[in-house]
């Protein structure tokens, strides 16, 4: 008889440890979410900080660049700067890349004849320009 | 090939973006600099098409050869007195580009590895929704500016009560339109983001005058580099943002030169306004003023004799389709002995640089040509002042009458030349619709024609 209340609490304490052991893991796979999410932010706003930090720097670049072009070739600097503006043709090609033929991919074909006109004819354009420039034949 | 290797890549692209600037510094460099452009933009396309799990050739390829086809044909038929619209054309391309990126991101975020439909992260809606909002408004904007430069649509400003009112209204409604975006990401939000901000760009534009119009095209064309940055932060993508910050600030500068050139503070031009308003009571009492009227020979007797002269030729040259025979004139008289040398006003023109491209078109070599800083003083020491189309740009009433609408504008100083010659087709005000004392001087001689015709009567009685 003692024996088997014995067994019986054995067996009731084995249930417990188990059912313990299940809230344990559910415990632990939810703090590891947890930590996994806060990363996940952490990294995200470090993204920002570093997508404004080559933002500014490029400010500042194209501000002491554009400061020594000749006044004489404005024009051709904006044609210039028109075809490199144009470089949003990544994010285009990305959308129309897909495989798909959905809305998205539309969009970015759209996007990518729009940019590819201004990038060629930008380009082109300015190469026209430029060829006119010429020193004074001595 | 994997997303570091990439990244580097884009690195090298953005190098050759600068380089291609740094090379416009001088004509000599220049056209170097043009292909690091070609270059940093090949290496950016291929890298990206590298980059793509899944390439479809169909739609990419086909949108480069048709886009790139009408690209090239457009720019090698232009014309450069046609830049100005040209430019505008193209601004607006890349605005509505931009547009179009973000509402592919927005509907399938997934590609660009920014969260999935419904659930994309904050910080990206904020950054698209300006990408879309920037490029929204340089879209319409541009094409009221093509409209205006292609005189499709009047020049004169069109202003109505409240309109900065309602402009700020739109603006404010804009934000609180990226705020709902981003708290319920429908859909309604993102379109109405971009109807607002297409209205938005059509309203800022309409009320800034014809003479405004270099300030105009450059304030867009640092929209559409701003556009570009801000898909750029969406995509997280560096070289979009660098590429867009270059654009941003090279067409803020223009802009900046362009306002001090006329010497009207970016507010004022963007409030719009001017030059609509036929001239008003400026230079005295619109009293009886004689002016006196040449003839071609005297002006070719009068430059044979000359020992310098200079040139200064403005907008109306351009459109005379004059460059041609006003070469001519000055090879003939640079024969004879005479220094020939072009002064040139930093808003003379549609856009900045204008009237230097189109005198570099009539093979005049860019040795020549000076910008107004490097020539003003030695206007008192040339025999004659050939003023060719220009006429703001010469009033001497914007340095000594206050109640001139340009007073304070920097001039060329044409009136200490010994003999000016004005070239005009007739009395009539300029662009800015304001009188012009330098017409009625003793020592000005006024030939009223047809500025190509007036050229080419003067070769005529210079080769006599």
């Amino acid at each position: 008889m003692a024996s088997q209340t014995l067994v019986d609490r054995a067996q009731d304490l084995a249930r417990d440890a188990q059912s313990l052991s299940l809230d344990l893991q559910v415990l632990a796979r939810d703090a590891a979410d947890q930590v996994a999410m806060q990363s996940a932010e952490g990294h995200d706003s470090q993204i920002l900080v570093m997508a404004l930090t080559v933002f500014v720097l490029a400010v500042f670049v194209g501000y002491h660049v554009v400061w020594r072009v000749t006044p004489a070739l404005h024009s051709p600097l904006m044609s210039v700067t028109n075809a490199i503006s144009s470089v949003i043709v990544v994010g285009a090609l990305i959308a129309a890349g897909t495989g798909g033929y959905g809305f998205s991919e539309i969009m970015g074909f759209l996007a990518v004849v729009l940019a590819s006109i201004n990038i060629f004819g930008g380009f082109i354009v300015t190469q026209r320009m430029l060829s006119m420039f010429k020193r004074k034949q001595k | 090939m994997n997303a570091s290797l990439a990244t580097l890549f884009y690195l090298v692209a953005s190098i050759c973006f600068i380089l291609a600037l740094r090379g416009l510094s001088h004509p000599e460099t220049s056209r170097a600099g043009n292909r690091y452009g070609i270059a940093g933009m090949t290496i950016a396309v291929l890298t990206t098409l590298a980059v793509l799990p899944e390439v479809n050739y169909v739609l990419i390829l086909g949108g480069i050869v048709i886009g790139g086809g009408i690209g090239t044909v457009i720019a090698r038929k232009i014309e450069m007195t046609a830049l100005p619209q040209l430019v505008a054309a193209f601004h607006s391309l890349v605005g509505l580009a931009a547009v179009l990126v973000a509402a592919a991101a927005f509907y399938n975020p997934a590609a660009y590895g920014i969260g999935a439909p419904g659930d994309v992260k904050t910080a990206s809606l904020i950054e698209m929704s300006i990408g879309t909002a920037i490029g929204a408004i340089t879209f319409t904007g541009s094409i009221i500016a093509f409209a205006k430069l292609q005189a499709l649509m009047s020049g004169k400003p069109i202003v109505f009560p409240m309109q900065h009112w309602l402009n700020l209204g739109l603006g404010i409604l804009t934000i609180v339109l990226v705020i709902w975006l981003c708290a319920s990401e429908s859909d309604a939000a993102f379109w109405l983001i971009v109807l607002v901000s297409l209205a938005l760009g059509i309203l800022i534009i309409i009320p800034i005058g014809g003479a405004d119009m270099p300030v105009v095209i450059s304030m867009l064309n640092s929209y559409s580099g701003w556009a570009a940055a801000g898909i750029g932060f969406t995509l997280q993508n560096n070289l979009l943002i660098v590429a867009g910050a270059l654009v941003g600030s090279s067409g803020a500068i223009l802009s900046y030169i362009m306002c001090k050139g006329m010497n009207r503070s970016f507010f004022s031009v963007i409030l719009g306004g001017f030059g609509g308003e036929t001239a008003g009571p400026s230079g005295g009492d619109g009293g009886e003023r004689t002016h006196r009227q040449g003839s071609a020979e005297d002006a070719a007797f009068m430059m044979s004799n000359a020992e310098k002269v200079i040139i200064v030729p403005g907008y109306g040259f351009a459109v005379a389709q004059a460059q041609h025979a006003l070469r001519e004139m000055a090879d003939l008289l640079k024969a004879k002995g005479v220094e020939v040398k072009y002064a040139i006003h930093p808003v003379a023109g549609r856009m900045p640089g204008h009237m230097n491209v189109l005198l570099a078109e009539a093979n005049v070599p860019y040795d020549e040509v000076f910008e107004m800083d490097e020539i003003n003083r030695e206007f008192a020491e040339a025999d004659v002042a050939f003023v060719i189309g220009a006429n703001d740009v010469t009033n001497p009433a914007a340095k000594t009458d206050k109640s001139s609408p340009i007073f304070g504008m920097p001039v060329l100083d044409v009136e200490k030349a010994r003999q000016v010659f004005v070239v005009k087709r007739s009395m009539a005000s300029g662009y800015a619709g304001v009188d012009n004392p330098l017409f009625y001087m003793d020592h000005t001689m006024m030939l009223l024609a047809d500025a190509k015709k007036m050229c080419e009567d003067i070769v005529k009685a210079l080769a006599d």
